[in-house]
């Protein structure tokens, strides 16, 4: 039953109380994530110390002295995180064999409040992607693609066309974090948000998938792609999972710059039971085209469940919405070809044999340790910093880039809360369906919903809503206010208990824990 | 012929004296073995942010100052971008766009003749102080077709000083640099040793006839002291000038200055003109500085930099110190000059005037002449000189009270100078070299001499 629980709530409790043991709740998700490796969602498993942590852990509860909530917990970590000690690779051969010196402030913060870090989780190489499917250690399957629900509707229709071909993918890039919560193998995973990477997958897995305040978590060891964007990202099973992750996160750090200097109070959420006094937007250019019929009507059905609890919903309108594809690709690119000047192969990571010159070792090593999406964001990146395009392109999308995040103050000034939007344009495509098209046309199309709350550094969460007509999870994304998580997360969490999602049915899992399912309806608490 | 005028510029980089770098924890330490004072941000591992130091930019705002420069209260950093062993990163972090102090002035003087005696003043322009990232060390084993890399010196912080082309010459520059360089020793924002590399200097020479645009500029590096930088900048104009004389032209390029055959050549590995693709450094907020009138009531005192609370804690800079030992002890100017020149020269003057009766005045002579000389005939500085200040006042002062003549005096320096450990009087008393005072015993010894030398009198007194 405890694998099932939220944290605060079930999970917690269980450990203090005795009823499981962390060296035991470790070991059940090392198990699964053994009989789940299918899905490829870890890269490293780090099955030693996550036991020698467990240990501790267990040593702490028995002297009645645990240090918080997350004490015992296991946890994954998407393999852009530095953690010391164990392989950090962001799946690219210019990282594969790299043991970081140094843990990243957001692994610190866990492990120093007892989290057990159970390994690190697949990705698109370097963030870049939105399947993960694009990273040297192969694709991640959507763990949903097994699932009781999604094969009860997709029947093979001949033979030999079985599972195998028509696995869906996580989305991207936090796929192998989106798809261990999903699966049970961990209780809460890190992503990283910089387009999407966060809540796109989480939507895909029926996940929580919270991307918060651009400044309010530490990004001091997250391998950057785009410093002016990016965030760590909270994958959990429930909305109260997540306000407890944000509460042993968010912070200043005086190793980033860029956090805010204003103190965080980490909070409990309200049961929300009045929403009266709430007021929801609907951005109208959020239809945006190629938007499913199903998720267009289900983005209406949540609206109207707002409305009838009393809530004032109004449509507004972000017109800049349109432009922030093409000014997020100016901007990430650049910030790209800059980031990734500094893998030469001199000081760490993949060197080439080329002996040539150093200007020669430097091509080998990068065009050996590079894939194409990379290297191809690079040359765009360096276009557009190049003297004469500067002005053209990259002032210009700044310049776009403001109006974006002005269309947000003005919608949130006119006393609109919430923002409730799509996170996706449809549920989870084939895997083979999916790899069709090129990264870039993907990313495109995919971000498309989710970027401009990186563009604009608000906060932006998922919530698991309901099954498609395939059987596959689609997501509502609601978006906040500046540093206002608890209300952001107070009304995510209300819209979860009203919608009560359900649980994936998964073999592995219910093998692993048989008397898990005996009571569910909903995705977590009590 | 017609005249030519050149135009010289200088682009300077002076590490600040600080304990660590400019955006990481690690030391600043001169000669330490390599690659042991590099931090994971210095040797750019994936995940690492830049933290400004403080101390650096208090250096920058004290120097910015003291040059008269308008401090920029909003400053803002940038990524420049190039491939090199020692730039880890790929790129360095600068100030390209807004530089924290613009548009200041440095004044400095110059001997019109070789004699010290008659100085002129004059000022160059300082277009702006930026602050910026140092690069690493990289040695070439051409044996081994290898290329050593020492990060030691990557991230260190640096101060780019750029003065505009308003000189006209080597000793323009050279005066300029030194006076710039007794500045921040004064400030204590850089130590400016040119031998170790806190100090560089870049110049940007070029020529042209009067009344006409400015000609081609070239850039000179490896300029490793000021004697050198006035020589390359004399011989960079010659060059220029014979070459257009010659019908040639000035490519814009970048030369090095051979010190050993005292010219410039091309510098390899400069083909072409590198784009930096300059960005904005996302990781590093505006930086914002306050005064006394913008400083928010409630801030935190150890996040603000208050521009006005240095200005105040200013030291006295080498032309106020000038001036005010001019006024006090009625030196001449060029003495100042020579003084403050000299480290610790000064200080030891001042010693010597406050322990003897001797006018200011004349001690300066036996200071400038006397003390100086020795010193520069044996390489010593003023620290490792073997007479100390009480010393040379205690022999000033027999020589003040009549005790000694001025070429006993001078005699006795000559002892005191083999550092035995004598004082001036207890070489006197050995080598007898007492003024007699008694008029009797002088007339007497003076009887003597004539009474002994009668045939050399009668000669003198037939003339």
């Amino acid at each position: 039953a405890a694998l099932n629980g939220g944290l605060r709530s079930q999970v917690s409790a269980a450990l203090k109380e005795g009823r499981v043991a962390p060296t035991e709740l470790c070991q059940r998700c090392l198990a699964l994530i053994k009989s789940t490796k299918f899905l490829n969602a870890y890269i490293t498993v780090a099955e030693e110390t996550a036991l020698k942590q467990a240990e501790e852990s267990e040593e702490r509860y028995k002297r009645g002295q645990p240090l918080g909530i997350l004490d015992g917990i296991p946890i994954a970590v998407k393999d852009n995180f530095n953690t010391a000690g164990i392989e950090t690779t962001c799946a690219s051969n210019m990282l594969k064999g790299y043991i970081s010196p140094y843990n990243a402030t957001v692994v610190q913060k866990l492990l120093d409040q007892g989290a057990v870090l159970l390994g690190k989780t697949n990705l698109d190489e370097f963030a870049m992607g939105s399947g993960s499917t694009d990273g040297v250690f192969g694709p991640v399957r959507n763990p949903w693609s097994y699932s009781k629900q999604y094969k009860e509707k997709n029947v093979p229709k001949s033979y030999p066309e079985d599972e195998e071909s028509n696995w869906v993918i996580t989305g991207g890039s936090s796929g192998g974090s989106a798809a261990a919560v999903s699966s049970f193998t961990c209780f809460a995973a890190l992503g990283s948000d910089t387009g999407g990477s966060t809540r796109n997958p989480a939507a895909h897995c029926g996940v929580v998938g919270l991307k918060p305040t651009y400044g309010l978590i530490s990004r001091h060891g997250l391998i950057p792609l785009v410093n002016s964007m990016d965030v760590p990202g909270i994958l959990t099973r429930c909305v109260d999972d997540a306000a407890v992750l944000l509460g042993s996160l968010a912070g200043h750090d005086p190793k980033d710059s860029t956090t805010t200097q204003d103190g965080f109070e980490p909070f409990e959420l309200p049961d929300l039971t009045d929403v009266s006094k709430l007021s929801i937007g609907i951005p109208k250019e959020y239809h945006a085209p190629g938007l499913s019929s199903e998720i267009l009507a289900l983005w209406s059905k949540a609206a109207d469940l707002f409305k009838n609890a009393g809530a004032k919903v109004v449509e507004v309108s972000l017109p800049h919405t349109p432009y922030s594809i093409v000014c997020y690709h100016v901007l990430c690119t650049a910030e790209v070809a800059s980031n990734m000047a500094r893998f030469d192969g001199l000081e760490y990571g993949h060197r080439s044999d080329m002996k040539d010159s150093t200007e020669s070792m430097y091509a080998a090593t990068r065009r050996e340790g590079f894939n194409d999406v990379v290297r191809g964001r690079i040359l765009s990146g360096n276009y557009f910093l190049l003297k004469q395009n500067y002005e053209k392109y990259f002032v210009k999308a700044q310049k776009v880039r403001r109006l974006i995040a002005n269309d947000f103050v003005k919608v949130f000034r006119s006393g609109v809360d919430i923002l409730l939007t799509p996170t996706t344009l449809s549920d989870a495509a084939p895997y083979t369906e999916f790899i069709q098209e090129d990264n870039r046309t993907r990313s495109a199309q995919d971000d498309i919903l989710t970027q401009a709350a990186n563009m604009a550094g608000l906060p932006a969460i998922n919530v698991p809503t309901a099954l498609s007509e395939r059987g596959l999870p689609v997501g509502l994304q609601f978006i906040g206010r500046s540093f206002q998580e608890k209300q952001l997360l107070t009304v995510a969490k209300w819209f979860e208990k009203q919608v009560q999602f359900p649980v994936i049915q998964l073999e592995e899992v219910e093998r692993h824990d048989s008397d898990v399912f005996q009571h569910q309806k909903s995705a977590s608490f009590s | 012929l017609a005249p030519w005028v050149p135009v010289v510029g200088l682009e300077i980089h002076a590490q600040i004296s600080s304990n660590s770098k400019l955006f990481s924890g690690s030391q600043v330490q001169f000669a330490a073995p390599p690659n042991s004072l590099v931090s994971f941000f210095d040797a750019s591992l994936p995940g690492t942010l830049p933290v400004l130091n403080r101390r650096c930019v208090e250096a920058a705002v004290m120097t910015g100052l003291a040059l008269n420069c308008s401090i920029n209260k909003k400053s803002l950093f940038d990524r420049k971008h190039y491939f090199y062993a020692d730039l880890p990163a790929g790129y360095q972090i600068t100030q390209q766009r807004v530089p924290i102090a613009v548009n200041g002035s440095l004044s400095y003087s110059l001997c019109i003749d070789n004699k010290m005696s008659q100085m002129v003043t004059k000022t160059v322009r300082i277009k702006q102080i930026q602050l910026e990232q140092d690069s690493g060390k990289s040695l070439h084993d051409d044996t081994r077709s290898q290329t050593l890399v020492d990060l030691n010196r990557a991230g260190v912080g640096l101060m780019e000083v750029v003065m505009e082309p308003d000189m006209c010459c080597g000793e323009e520059a050279a005066a300029a640099v030194r006076e710039l360089q007794l500045i921040l020793q004064t400030l204590g924002s850089s130590q400016a040793v040119m031998a170790e590399g806190q100090l560089r200097v870049d110049a940007n020479v070029s020529v042209h006839h009067p009344g006409e645009p400015y000609g081609v500029r070239t850039e000179v590096k490896n300029i490793n002291s000021i004697r050198f930088l006035a020589k390359a900048i004399d011989y960079e104009i010659q060059r220029q000038i014979e070459e257009l004389e010659n019908g040639g032209t000035i490519l814009n390029e970048t030369r090095a200055f051979d010190s050993k055959l005292g010219c410039t050549v091309p510098m390899r590995d400069k083909e072409g003109k590198q784009d930096y693709r300059f960005m904005p450094e996302p990781n590093l907020p505006p930086l914002i500085l306050y005064d006394a009138k913008s400083l928010p009531a409630n801030m935190n005192h150890q996040q603000v930099i208050n521009i006005d609370w240095i200005h105040e804690r200013l030291p006295d800079l080498p032309s106020v110190k000038r001036k005010k030992l001019v006024e006090q002890y009625g030196i001449l100017p060029e003495h100042s000059f020579t003084l403050l020149n000299e480290d610790g020269l000064a200080e030891f003057f001042e010693s010597v005037v406050k322990r003897t009766q001797m006018k200011p005045k004349k001690v300066i002579g036996w200071i400038l002449k006397d003390l100086l000389s020795y010193l520069k005939q044996h390489s010593l500085t003023v620290k490792e000189s073997p007479v100390s200040s009480f010393l040379l006042a205690d022999l000033l002062n027999l020589l003040e009270k009549k005790e000694i003549s001025s070429t006993a005096a001078k005699q006795v320096l000559a002892e005191l100078w083999k550092g035995e450990g004598k004082t001036p009087l207890e070489i006197v008393k050995e080598q007898k070299l007492e003024l007699l005072q008694d008029q009797k015993e002088l007339e007497q010894i003076c009887q003597a001499v004539i009474d002994g030398h009668k045939n050399e009198v009668i000669m003198m007194v037939l003339g």
